[in-house]
């Protein structure tokens, strides 16, 4: 391997591992105040693609997906209130098939609005053949829009969590419930938050991303599993680990390619998904010992 | 096991003969199609509901255990062996030597030579508990959203495998796949004089398999198995082997599954990825869970009122919307199956107190 | 004779060091105690006899056999049963049908004999229920054979619970808390059923709160506080340990 295509596929996997870390941190959000995991997490990263894209000609690119974010994070708080919210101490494995048929009912929402071709937002700076020189890689400008703002939500969502006192009420919120209610926190409110922002950044994440990996009705069951890969490889609600795992992953999938015939890079990531739940389900970086005390 | 489900059993047999009889009587024999359709696939969801409601435990790839019958039935049967045989090889020559194969003229008139059926489904079901086997015996320690992940995982794996390997016939699937005749006279096919025998075939199949599972479910195994889904340390304390019983709970309701698959695949005569896909496995659940879970009655009904709707394409192109719909509002309001809504439950309470 | 020799247990949850270097015997035929304040690891050492927990060192031999490491049906299967502080009972079973569940280790029918329905299971099912009815009758609950579990009063689970237990026919009972929940009429009760279950010939191994309950029925009581066993012997003896004194009244000279 040259070392061009060796930086070649490293930014291929930068790009693809931190967009699986945003539905990680997706997912981690709501696991975090709820217990639940949100099957439907990947399809806020579809819809926001879809939303923007429809929205891109009628208004200029940062507009459309401004309102796009917008859109989903109100779709997203709408699930919470319509399905979630009034539930007593529901099951898990009701809880599961809740989210599996929204997920089901949003792709099928797409499907019959956007049909089932693959569409694009245009590229933030340049187009397809346009390239900036990086240790001799070529490398799209657009690689950079996804690294940098996913670094950005990253970064702004752990200065939320430490430093505000909405962010703080939330963790309150995920470490003892009852006892947050009992301080005067709206627990119900705060997971209506917790699916408003999960669902706002993956919309973000599906805009920046779109151009690069394009947008379909479908696209969301394959970026959840993954995203659910990366979020138990860093140990399921632990943020800052998701982004080292999902970068992790995207990386040996990017090389992977070298190796396996592209057709199977669903079924490496998934092996590693099995691999990783039968030997260390408490996440690479998670403690066993924690992982005991929560209920799944 | 109890009076109340051979009555059930007879109940079952008299509304299959009663449809037969009724779509014959309106000249509505295509029916029938569906019908027996919607009967491999009862067959699914009935084995599925033995892992589900009575053992606790969720799966999201039933679809690939079905998958992996009906492809391993569907290659085995199509796989043309001339060529190899001419060659002189050994296992090919053992296996017509002792009367395994079948040897026919193609369309041009060009001998082929494929395996007879009855092994190929043998292979099929062994193989599909073999994996089932050993894919359970990590996932089954699994739990909740990390057991509904890993077999979701698997299901997909299987799907991809199935769209991406050339022998498998990639997207197209793999058609042209001969009958498979049981015993003289009585062959699965979707040849349109055999169709009412085929409707048979398909619920004779449902009814051993009904009462294969009630008999286990009454058994000192069945109670085994309820009381690992209500408490499984306290059943493990006991001197319940959890880990086995989940184990083989899962293997049987795959072979289930395998059965059914290799079944339909020569009904129908194809088999394709769409088998294998996530919405099959997930429709599979969303019938166990609106029937009520530990409900084996109560699947029965819904898998064959919901899968005969959505193969009569009474849904359009809503369909897995549909199913996505049905899934929420019952897991919303009815989260112990429609079935087992208040009302009903009052009414077999009193029923069961005759009983004493 | 030993029936049951615990031999230097240790178990820690991270810096906790819940049972420290536990060892005492456990002879045929009698009632030994494990009394001691909240959080002295009493439960914590019957989970890892039952095998519920595992120890991180120590032996625990049963019949002269190592225990120690196996999973609790084994553990089970050896003729060791427990009931829970907080009862475990199956949920959507009848009172008839936990118990029954209880005999599954002294029947045998497996998948396929159940899925055929063969005559052996007919049999045995019969067994099955008979020597579950038995159990309910002493236990003074067939009333309640055919009602849900769960739904019948505290006193009556403890009951269900205790008959599941007996049905699996241990040589060794472990009963984490007996009395817990109960009033002084159903304590005494639990103290005639102890007696009445010793008298069966089966040793009982007992964790238990209540005092006056220990005293009466027990003949050896072991005394654990913050993980270690600082006292063991019997009640008279126990009832003048200044230590065992010190520990349950305070230390009010400090």
């Amino acid at each position: 391997m040259t070392a061009e295509l060796f930086t070649q596929y490293l930014f291929a996997g930068i790009t693809y591992g931190i967009i699986y870390a945003i539905v990680a941190i997706g997912f981690n959000i709501i696991y975090n105040t709820t217990g639940i995991i949100n099957f439907a997490q990947g399809e806020f990263v579809m819809l926001g693609g879809m939303i923007s894209i429809s929205l891109n000609p009628l208004m200029p690119l940062p507009l459309a997906i401004g309102c796009a974010v917008l859109l989903t994070t109100l779709i997203g708080a709408l699930i919470e209130m319509i399905f979630i919210r009034w539930l007593v101490h529901p099951s898990v494995l009701r809880m599961i098939i809740i989210t599996i048929g929204i997920s089901i009912l949003l792709r099928e929402v797409a499907l019959h609005i956007w049909g089932e071709g693959v569409r694009s937002l245009p590229y933030f700076y340049g187009n397809e053949i346009s390239s900036i020189d990086i240790l001799g890689a070529h490398v799209s400008p657009q690689v950079l829009w996804v690294v940098g703002i996913c670094s950005i939500i990253v970064i702004l969502l752990s200065l939320f969590f430490k430093f505000t006192p909405l962010g703080q009420e939330m963790r309150a919120c995920s470490s003892n419930r009852l006892a947050a209610t009992l301080c005067g926190i709206n627990a119900k409110n705060m997971v209506t938050l917790s699916f408003m922002l999960s669902a706002g950044i993956g919309a973000l994440a599906g805009c920046v991303v779109s151009p690069i990996t394009y947008t379909q009705y479908d696209c969301g069951t394959g970026l959840a599993i993954k995203g659910f890969t990366v979020a138990v490889l860093g140990g399921l609600g632990n943020s800052m680990a998701a982004v080292a795992a999902g970068l992790l992953l995207g990386i040996l999938e990017a090389f992977s390619i070298h190796i396996v015939p592209l057709a199977f890079q669903d079924a490496i990531s998934i092996s590693i998904l099995l691999l990783i739940l039968f030997i260390r389900p408490h996440g690479l970086f998670g403690s066993s010992e924690a992982a005991g005390l929560k209920e799944f | 096991m109890a009076v109340k489900n051979y009555l059930s059993v007879l109940i079952l047999i008299a509304v299959v003969v009663s449809i037969q009889l009724a779509t014959k009587a309106t000249d509505t024999s295509y029916y029938l199609t569906q019908l027996t359709m919607t009967g491999y696939y009862s067959l699914v969801i009935i084995g599925l509901c033995l892992v589900m409601g009575y053992a606790g435990q969720l799966s999201l790839g039933h679809a690939g255990f079905f998958a992996i019958g009906g492809y391993t039935s569907a290659v085995l049967t199509t796989y043309n062996l001339t060529t190899l045989l001419e060659q002189g090889n050994g296992l090919v020559r053992f296996l017509s030597d002792k009367g395994l194969l079948i040897s026919t003229l193609d369309l041009y008139g060009e001998a082929v030579l494929y395996i007879n059926p009855w092994p190929a489904a043998i292979i099929a079901v062994i193989l599909t508990a073999s994996i089932a086997f050993m894919i359970g015996i990590p996932v089954l320690k699994l739990k909740g959203h990390y057991l509904a992940m890993a077999t979701l995982g698997f299901g997909i794996i299987i799907f991809r495998i199935a769209l991406a390997t050339e022998i498998l016939g990639e997207a197209d699937g793999i058609s042209e796949i001969p009958g498979f005749t049981l015993f003289p006279g009585i062959c699965v096919n979707g040849d349109f004089g055999n169709r009412v025998m085929n409707y048979y075939i398909a619920w004779v199949l449902v009814l051993i398999g009904v009462i294969l599972l009630l008999n286990l479910i009454h058994s000192r195994v069945g109670r085994a198995l309820r009381a690992i889904h209500g408490a499984e340390d306290a059943a493990n304390a006991i001197g319940v082997n959890t880990a086995h019983y989940k184990l083989y709970t899962f293997v049987i309701s795959a072979v289930f599954a395998a059965v059914a698959g290799i079944f339909l695949t020569h009904y129908n005569g194809g088999i394709g990825p769409s088998e294998a896909g996530i919405m099959k496995s997930v429709r599979y659940v969303a019938i166990v869970a609106i029937g009520g879970m530990a409900s084996m009655w109560g699947a029965l009904t819904m898998g064959v009122l919901l899968n005969f709707m959505s193969l009569r394409g009474m849904f359009g192109s809503y369909d897995d919307a549909v199913f996505g719909a049905i899934m929420i509002i019952i897991m919303l309001f009815a989260p112990n199956g429609l079935l087992n809504l208040s009302v009903w439950q009052k009414i077999s309470k009193s029923a069961g107190k005759e009983k004493g | 004779m030993a029936l049951l020799e615990i031999h230097k247990l240790n178990r820690r949850f991270g810096g906790l060091h819940a049972v420290n270097n536990v060892s005492f015997n456990l002879d045929q035929g009698m009632i030994k105690a494990v009394i001691g304040p909240n959080g002295a690891g009493k439960t914590t050492l019957f989970n890892l006899i039952s095998g519920n927990l595992q120890a991180n060192s120590g032996t625990v031999f049963f019949d002269k056999r190592p225990i120690h490491g196996l999973k609790p049906f084994q553990i089970a299967r050896c003729g060791i049963s427990r009931t829970y502080q907080n009862i475990k009972l199956f949920p959507g079973m009848t009172a008839l049908e936990n118990v029954m569940v209880g005999r599954h280790v002294q029947s045998k029918a497996g998948f396929l004999s159940g899925m055929l329905n063969l005559p052996s299971c007919w049999s045995e099912e019969k067994e099955i229920r008979t020597k579950s009815l038995e159990l309910l009758e002493l236990l003074d609950i067939t009333e309640f054979a055919d009602t849900e579990a769960q739904s019948l009063a505290f006193g009556q689970q403890r009951a269900v619970e205790f008959a599941r237990a007996l049905a699996s026919e241990p040589k060794i009972l472990l009963l984490d808390e007996p009395a817990a929940g109960l009033n002084i009429y159903e304590t005494a009760e639990i103290a005639r059923l102890i007696t009445k279950i010793q008298n069966r010939g089966i040793t009982v191994l007992l964790v238990e709160h209540d005092m006056s309950l220990v005293m009466d029925i027990s003949d050896e009581i072991v005394v654990l506080s913050f993980g270690e066993k600082i006292a063991e012997g019997l009640p008279a003896a126990i009832q003048k340990n200044k230590e065992v004194i010190q520990i349950y009244l305070g230390d009010d000279d400090a």
